[in-house]
């Protein structure tokens, strides 16, 4: 049985009427990591349809500097940290692009920093991305959870940026693995970042993405099973505000059978402009027999003037799955709620911070670190205050 | 000693219409320590009453006035209107995902207080209200009104009424939906409640069952918007024999 689900592939024939762009699946879509192999960026291209090329600030060139800023790691005993160069094993292992930005970071940054934890054990990394550019610049960062690890590591993007990021992350057989990316930039920055992870024979992968702080933050996360047994849950919450553009995209390739995945983002919108997407592709190839998969995005418009667009995708080449389903939903802030908790002497701020506390609650309780929740919980408090609302 | 007084209260609403006028001069004094009952059919306007007290955004005043001791309710914000006093326990409760129970109601007693309350003796306080209105002890963790039966949605009601500790409390319907056992707690609980605080109570019905026991000093007849009559409860058992016919068909 074939079933495909074809929603952006829809909305993308209607922006190039005539030009006769066949409808791919989605493993077909270009791969390289030579930025010359891809076209300019287009509205008419898919992955850019929201996206206009000025917002990028000039990240989809050819050529980028060499990061400038910070890299502050911690980490526990056993970690281990290293510049390598392509030579090197892991280098490339997790993914090529699919994309311009990223494809230009890729042969922009000649060395990728690498963070290694070891197996057979637990361990934890953060490493603070502090950037203090103002032109186009690249990364790469590679985490690779040996055999058996436990692992968290947490990349904290902060500072001022023009920049574009690989991250590739390699969950090694066995290894259960969470990986936090922030992005809580200042006001001006653009960030373009590909989280690519490879997953290995019954590992499992906790990914999760908060985007709060940029001018324009996009973020690529994709993971693809090479093993069965795999299980990925991908987590994002984002909290867009006045004349910022926050954009997730996700892919899910299921290639081999057994394999778990659940997808749940949330986000929150006020103010003019304030623009959220979300994408989320994900494919369970013919040969991904006993794939179990959930997808699920929701928005919360707290305001007029925003808007949030949200495209589930799901194509299915083999019928013998144990279940698949996507779910999407935009809605406004529901008065009737505000009216409720202001009717228990609640003020209107306080209400709505109850609200908006609650509906990213889902995410923010899955990080299950005491002091990131509650810089969170206070990052969203100060969107809220800044409404002043 | 409180008194909650309307006045020649007219209220309209938007609808898509036009602007219809639901509530057409209703005038009802209430002392602490009363119960009134205020029965009446579908649709008369029992609800716009209770809203329009609490302060709901979409029912327009265009006439009269509430006071409470002498202070313009009307002028006030919903959750200012709260703080002085006045509770709604409402006929439709609304989910409020991700926010759990207790952690709403020690907000919202911190904000009718105007400070946080004691941990320890809030946590006996809320088991205990709990333990009376039959409620597990895990529904504090669930979270507000999301996935709650009728009746579970009703005692969280009345439990925050209890908790709250307002001056005057509107109940619209709260017996509507509630099995008779459901039916004999929640009642328990408002006596209990009324007992200890000695509030005056605005009991909203459309039938007479719940009288059986809450006993209400004051019987008003609701009809098209307005008090048709009014009485002491035998009022209410001649209502449970007569029904409303002959007042709607007036
Ligand atoms: N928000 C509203 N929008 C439109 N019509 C309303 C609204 N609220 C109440 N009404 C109308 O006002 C009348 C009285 O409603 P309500 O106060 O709910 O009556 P009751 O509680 O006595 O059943 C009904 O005809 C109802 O349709
Ligand atoms: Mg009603």
């Amino acid at each position: 049985m074939t079933a495909t689900t074809q929603t952006a592939q829809h909305g993308l024939s209607e922006h190039s009427h005539g030009a006769g762009v066949p409808i791919q699946t989605r493993y077909e879509r270009l791969r390289s990591t030579n930025v010359s192999d891809f076209p300019a960026i287009s509205p008419r291209e898919e992955q850019w349809r929201y996206c206009s090329p000025d917002r990028l600030k000039g990240l989809d060139a050819d050529v980028l500097a060499e990061f400038v800023g910070d890299l502050a790691v911690k980490h526990s005993e056993g970690v281990t940290t290293a510049w390598v160069g392509a030579d090197h094993s892991a280098f490339g292992s997790a993914g090529i692009p699919e994309e311009r930005p990223s494809a230009a970071a890729w042969q922009s940054a000649k060395q990728a920093y690498l963070i290694t934890l070891p197996a057979e054990s637990k361990s934890e990394a953060t490493v603070e991305v502090i950037s203090e550019s103002n032109e186009p610049s690249a990364i790469h960062l590679i985490v690779e959870a040996k055999k058996f690890a436990e692992a968290t590591v947490i990349i904290d993007h902060k500072g001022n940026a023009i920049l574009s990021e690989n991250i590739e992350i390699i969950v090694g057989d066995e290894a259960q693995l969470t990986v936090i990316s922030i992005q809580d930039w200042n006001d001006e920055s653009v960030h373009a970042s590909t989280q690519m992870a490879k997953l290995g024979r019954n590992s499992k992968l906790k990914h999760l993405v908060v985007s709060l702080g940029g001018k324009t933050v996009r973020v690529a996360s994709s993971t693809e099973f090479t093993q069965p047994g795999g299980d990925v849950e991908m987590l994002g919450m984002y909290f867009a505000d006045a004349g910022q553009y926050l954009e997730n995209r996700l892919y899910v390739d299921h290639a081999v059978p057994n394999c778990k995945s659940r997808v749940t983002y949330k986000g929150a919108l006020q103010g003019e402009k304030a623009h959220t997407v979300w994408v989320g592709d994900v494919l369970i190839r013919m040969a991904a027999e006993g794939t179990d998969t959930y997808e699920l995005n929701r928005n919360l418009l707290l305001t007029d003037g925003a808007r949030a667009d949200s495209v589930p995708n799901l194509e299915i080449e083999t019928g013998k799955i144990e279940g698949a389903g996507h779910a999407s939903a935009s809605g406004r802030f529901d008065d009737e709620q505000l009216f409720y908790l202001q009717a228990r002497g609640i003020t209107e701020l306080e209400a709505r911070r109850l609200v908006v506390r609650g509906f990213l609650n889902e995410i923010i309780q899955q990080i299950g670190n005491e002091d990131l929740e509650a810089r969170l919980s206070n990052s969203i408090e100060a969107e809220l205050a800044r409404s002043g609302s | 000693m409180s008194k909650l007084e309307i006045k020649n209260l007219h209220v309209t609403v938007d609808t898509d219409q036009g602007t219809k006028e639901i509530l057409k001069g209703v005038d009802l004094v209430i002392n602490s320590g009363e119960s009134h009952a205020i029965m009446g059919p579908n649709g008369s306007g029992k609800s716009t009453l209770a809203y329009t007290i609490a302060g709901h955004p979409k029912y327009t005043v265009t006439q009269g006035e509430i006071l409470l001791d002498g202070e313009d309710v009307l002028e006030m914000s919903v959750d200012e209107r709260a703080r002085a006093g006045l509770f709604l326990a409402m006929q439709y409760p609304v989910e409020i995902p991700g926010v759990s129970v207790s952690n709403f109601l020690r907000t919202a007693k911190t904000a009718i207080d105007g400070e946080a309350p004691a941990l320890r003796t809030w946590i006996k306080d809320v088991k205990g209200a709990m333990d009376n209105l039959k409620m597990d002890s895990t529904f504090t963790e669930r979270n507000v009104n999301e996935g709650f039966s009728g009746g579970e949605k009703k005692r969280h009601e009345i439990l925050q009424m209890e908790l709250l500790k307002p001056k005057f409390a509107v109940l619209d319907e709260t017996d509507s939906g509630l099995d008779v056992d459901a039916l004999k707690v929640v009642s328990e609980g408002v006596n209990r409640a009324k007992e200890s605080n000695d509030f005056g109570l605005l009991l909203i019905t459309h039938y007479t069952r719940i009288l059986k026991y809450i006993k209400p000093d004051f019987v008003h007849v609701f009809v098209a918007g307005k008090i048709a009559e009014q009485g002491g409860p035998e009022l209410a058992d001649r209502l449970e024999a007569e029904g409303y016919d002959r007042y709607v068909s007036a």
